[in-house]
């Protein structure tokens, strides 16, 4: 969560993560927590820089003595708090979802820009999905190539929101939205029209780096050529709360 | 204003009704209305003429027994004013017959028994007034009693003792999880004073239920007085009825409602001549189910996506544009009245040890009295479909009840005589929801049921989250499969698995109650699933 | 798996072929160079595109399936595999997941004849329908149709990570390919 420069009169907690002793501000969130100590906690719809979103589920964690999970990207810490990161139970929830998102829409790796610079392939291989289990959805969504610089490929889309928030958030365009419901929910840009007649899109590039994958990308890019480079959204995020 | 001023305008309010001889009172909730009793009641006004003043035909609100509409209530001076006798099935011909009959001589061929165990079983206080006053009518409301729980909280108790009544009386949330609402209402009311707001959610979208749609539409003061006491309880000055625009009838009540409260001064700047200020706006759903969800329906209010999103913080903390929010459902406004009218103790009276007062709930499917009840916490489940509900239609046999809607479970005949509360049927896998109740007989196939409700989830879904977004699609596929005699062991451990996941993962209620439906009938009739599995081929 | 060559005496058999898929994964194989040599003394290829046997034996220990599930043919052919085989690998992202074969799946099957040997055929357009096998519906990966017991990813997966699957095989042990190869590797 992005916050401001110097807040005063935050607490230190101390707490356990994985047999861990560590300490943290009460003010962060647990996967902050475990960033800063490189404790490795899968994730997709959050990224340093960006307001909390909560809804890839990926990060969830076992709290010890609460039943329900937790996500981390969304709580924050707390004295003596016990968490568990990757329990097997854990692991195979986090197959799951991502099987899920896999069989959602078309995500063919092989003809895709971003091959090899995809966090959703990555977070695959990470965690050890090699085959979805549940069938295919096969439904097909456009591709927007309308934009002189950008396209943008519903079918690899995550729905992540990535883009919804820092073209909001950081950018200050809000050229993006969601519409629909369910699976068959999209982003949009004003209000539906095609992206490269969006009147509010500043042309800045911010949504395509953050994207985490395939579906906004730089137009002219071949198979694996698309790289995204992310350093500017904590730095940027900071800046302008410090103002 | 004083209990007693208020005492005085209701006794005044009744003695204008002291020269009617005759009370006709015709349903007018939209169950009725839509088997047409809005022709009735001008048959039946017809009929009745100007009647000197002694007779008088009025719209009221929900009778119980909507699968007997149009339903006409005769009350006469001379028989006692209490409605004694009801008449079903009523027709525009009929009217002439109910308006010549007299005390004690009724038209025989249409009268609806009001001895039978679907009235005297149940126990009203959410529905005292439903189906007796003119939803409409101020005077009516207050006639009855009304505002008098408001007046006496503002003139006579301090917020805290409001509260205090409210915790007393264990009153817990009808909205479905049953959370305790004097604990809810405490915690905003402990928030630093500052801007807080009050909703009323009355986004009622379970397939089936229509409990709080009959509420509004048959008593919506309740609903306000409820909410004016909560806002002097909690400290908010700011109020929202977040209604669905699917229940234009309810909404029209409302407004009515709303303007009449103000215009008495019963609503708005200085309500009761005290310092307390509240108002009142009301906000239309689109009909999406997943904004009844309290942090969704917020951000719709907002004007945003009607999105969950997650807790902590919860809304008692930063809620409705980040300020401290108390939202309750319909049901548990309308119970507030009575308990700051009759003390906590009194409600507490009702009910079991840990569920208190009544429940609304909504009976339909293959079931005889279809329609409107309210009984006691605690009433047993067989009671209510055999005695009250009148059994199984067409000498079927009972086979399961579905409570909860999507959320909920089925439960099968063994578990008939558990006490229903919150927590008995949270054992049976099931739960209380908002209080519907869908009868399913012999012909039911549970695996129908599961995917009825699974696809009601699956387009229902926001999208925000993986598990329930694409979990609900391939649960519903693989239930899809199931049913049509396509599937394997193979998917229905599939489907047992993702029931799992979705469960644990989903970011809101939907998702994670979403496996419910399936899970309940894997337990109790997990032979209909199996009796559909395709043998493996090799 | 069990079959430890040494102990019972006789070299694992093993048995690959293509489905729909380019012949990459197969060609991929072949790019183990001269480890093939090492790996001929452990493993007998007993029915494979690669070698001359027409027959698939009755029982073999691996079978290897490149290319996903796209005709009768290929049905067939991965019904048998699993019929025949003790453990059964996908190979690539076609027998995986479908890879670029499903990539019709957007579309109706009809469409997609029609654009192939109509639309964009001059000479003589015309479906062929003598000696090919019938396309199907919807093109699945291997274990859409039959049960697989191991994935190994990749478009092609490289020669290495192939390897490292056929060594920890005829080890006895388990390989786990998420540590060599991905989707789209
Ligand atoms: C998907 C979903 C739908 C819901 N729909 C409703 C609804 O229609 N009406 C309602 O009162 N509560 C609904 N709730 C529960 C509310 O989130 C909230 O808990 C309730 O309004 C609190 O009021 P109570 O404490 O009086 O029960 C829903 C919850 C979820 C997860
Ligand atoms: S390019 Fe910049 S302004 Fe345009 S949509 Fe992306 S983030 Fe917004
Ligand atoms: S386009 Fe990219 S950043 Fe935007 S929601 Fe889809 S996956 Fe996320
Ligand atoms: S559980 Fe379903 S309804 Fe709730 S946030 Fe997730 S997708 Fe939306
Ligand atoms: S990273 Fe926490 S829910 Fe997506």
């Amino acid at each position: 969560m992005p916050r401001p420069a110097n807040q005063p009169n935050v607490r230190v907690v101390t707490l356990k993560i994985d047999d861990l002793d560590l300490s943290a501000r009460e003010d962060e969130t647990i996967i902050e927590v475990c960033r800063e100590n490189k404790i490795p906690i899968p994730s997709l719809c959050y990224l340093d820089g960006l307001s909390t979103w909560g809804a890839c589920r990926l990060c969830v964690v076992e709290l010890e003595g609460q039943n329900r999970l937790t996500a981390a990207c969304s709580t924050r810490v707390a004295e003596g708090m016990q968490i568990h990161t990757n329990t097997e139970r854990l692991q195979r929830y986090r197959r799951t979802i991502i099987e899920l998102l896999f069989a959602e829409r078309s995500h063919i790796c092989s003809v895709c820009v971003s091959n090899g610079h995809c966090e959703l392939q990555s977070l695959a291989q990470r965690c050890g999905v090699d085959h979805v289990r549940v069938p295919y959805r096969q439904a097909a969504y456009p591709v927007d190539s309308s934009h002189e610089m950008f396209r943008l490929d519903h079918n690899r889309c995550v729905l992540c929101t990535r883009c919804v928030r820092v073209c909001d958030e950081i950018e200050g365009a809000h050229t993006w939205d969601v519409m629909g419901r369910g699976s068959d929910c999209r982003v949009i840009t004003d209000l539906a029209l095609p992206w490269g007649e969006s009147e509010t899109c500043t042309g800045c590039g911010k949504c395509v780096q953050v994207c985490p994958t395939g579906a906004l990308v730089k137009q002219g890019t071949s198979v694996g050529e698309m790289v995204k480079d992310q350093h500017f959204l904590p730095i940027l995020a900071r800046r302008r709360h410090a103002r | 204003m004083h209990l007693e001023d208020l005492a005085e305008k209701a006794a005044e309010f009744r003695a204008e009704e002291a020269a009617i001889q005759r009370e006709v009172r015709v349903c007018m909730a939209a169950s009725c209305q839509s088997s047409g009793s809005l022709a009735v009641m001008d048959a039946l006004k017809d009929a009745c003429g100007d009647g000197n003043g002694t007779c008088h035909v009025k719209g009221v609100g929900c009778m119980g027994l909507c699968s007997a509409g149009p339903l006409v209530a005769v009350a006469d001076k001379d028989c006692g004013l209490d409605a004694s006798l009801l008449y079903r099935d009523v027709t525009p011909n009929d009217a002439p017959d109910i308006m010549g009959s007299v005390c004690g001589a009724p038209v025989e061929r249409l009268r609806c028994p009001t001895d039978q165990p679907f009235f005297a079983r149940q126990h009203k206080i959410v529905l005292e007034n439903s189906g007796i006053i003119d939803p409409d009518s101020f005077k009516n409301y207050v006639a009855a009693g009304g505002y008098a729980g408001m007046v006496r909280a503002l003139s006579e108790m301090t917020p805290a003792d409001v509260l205090r009544e409210v915790t007393t009386s264990g009153l817990r949330g009808r909205g479905g999880g049953g959370y305790p609402t004097g604990l809810k209402w405490s915690t905003v009311a402990k928030m630093p004073a500052g801007q807080k707001y009050v909703i009323c959610n009355a986004d009622e979208g379970d397939p089936g239920a229509f409990m709080d749609r009959a509420v509004l539409e048959s008593d919506p003061h309740r609903v306000l007085e409820g909410m004016a006491i909560a806002a002097y309880a909690i400290g908010a000055n700011k109020g929202y009825i977040y209604v669905r625009a699917e229940y234009p009838l309810a909404v029209e009540r409302l407004q009515t409602a709303l303007r009449k409260a103000k215009r008495a001064g019963f609503l708005g700047n200085k309500i009761a001549d005290t310092q307390f200020n509240f108002e009142i706006e009301i906000r239309l759903g689109a009909g999406a189910f997943v904004c009844g969800e309290e942090t969704a329906l917020m951000a719709s209010i907002e004007g945003l996506r009607g999105q969950p999103r997650p807790r902590p913080p919860y809304p008692a903390e930063s809620g409705l544009w980040g300020c401290p929010t108390l939202i309750n459902n319909v049901e548990t406004f309308a119970n507030i009245a009575p308990i700051v009218r009759e003390g906590g103790d009194w409600f507490a009276s009702i009910g079991t040890e840990r569920s208190k007062g009544t429940k609304v709930f909504a009976l339909a499917g293959k079931i005889h009295n279809t329609g409107l009840i309210e009984v006691p916490m605690g009433t047993k489940l067989r009671d209510i479909i055999e005695i009250i509900g009148g059994g199984i239609p067409d000498d079927k046999s009972f086979k399961a009840v579905q409570t909860g809607g999507p959320s909920g479970g089925c439960i099968p005949d063994r578990h008939l005589d558990i006490p229903v509360d919150y927590d008995s049927l949270k054992t049976l896998g099931t739960m209380m929801g908002s209080g519907g109740m869908i009868v399913m007989d012999e012909t039911s196939c549970m695996v129908d049921v599961a995917r009825y409700f699974m696809e009601f989830c699956m387009t229902e879904s926001c999208g925000k989250c993986i598990p329930c977004r694409t979990g609900t699609w391939q649960m519903h596929s693989l239930l899809d499969r199931i049913a049509k005699s396509q599937g394997t062991q193979a998917d229905l451990a599939l489907l047992e698995e993702l029931c799992e996941v979705v469960q644990a993962t989903s970011l809101c209620g939907l998702g994670q109650t979403a496996p419910n439906p399936v899970l309940s009938t894997l337990r109790y009739f997990r032979d209909e699933y199996e009796e559909k599995l395709q043998l493996p081929t090799s | 798996m069990s079959n430890d060559p040494t102990s019972t005496g006789h070299k694992i058999t093993v048995a690959t072929t293509w489905l729909d898929g380019c012949s990459g994964c197969h060609m991929s194989f072949l790019d183990m160079d001269e480890r093939l040599i090492a790996l001929a003394d452990q493993i007998d290829i007993v029915y494979s595109p690669l070698v001359d046997t027409k027959e698939l034996p009755e029982q073999v220990d691996v079978g290897i399936l490149e290319g996903s599930i796209s005709s009768d043919d290929d049905l067939e052919k991965a019904k048998e595999f699993r019929q025949h085989c003790k453990l059964l690998i996908s190979l690539g992202d076609c027998a995986v997941n479908g890879n670029v074969p499903s990539m019709r799946n957007h579309f109706k099957l009809a469409d997609v004849m029609d654009r192939a040997y109509r639309e964009n055929v001059t000479l003589q357009p015309q479906i062929p329908v003598h000696g090919v096998p019938n396309l199907l519906g919807t093109v699945k990966p291997i274990h859409g149709v039959v049960a697989v017991d191991l994935f190994v990813p990749g478009c092609p997966p490289h020669a290495d990570a192939i390897w490292y699957v056929l060594s920890e095989l005829i080890e006895g042990r388990t390989p786990d390919p998420s540590q060599v190869t991905r989707f789209g590797a």
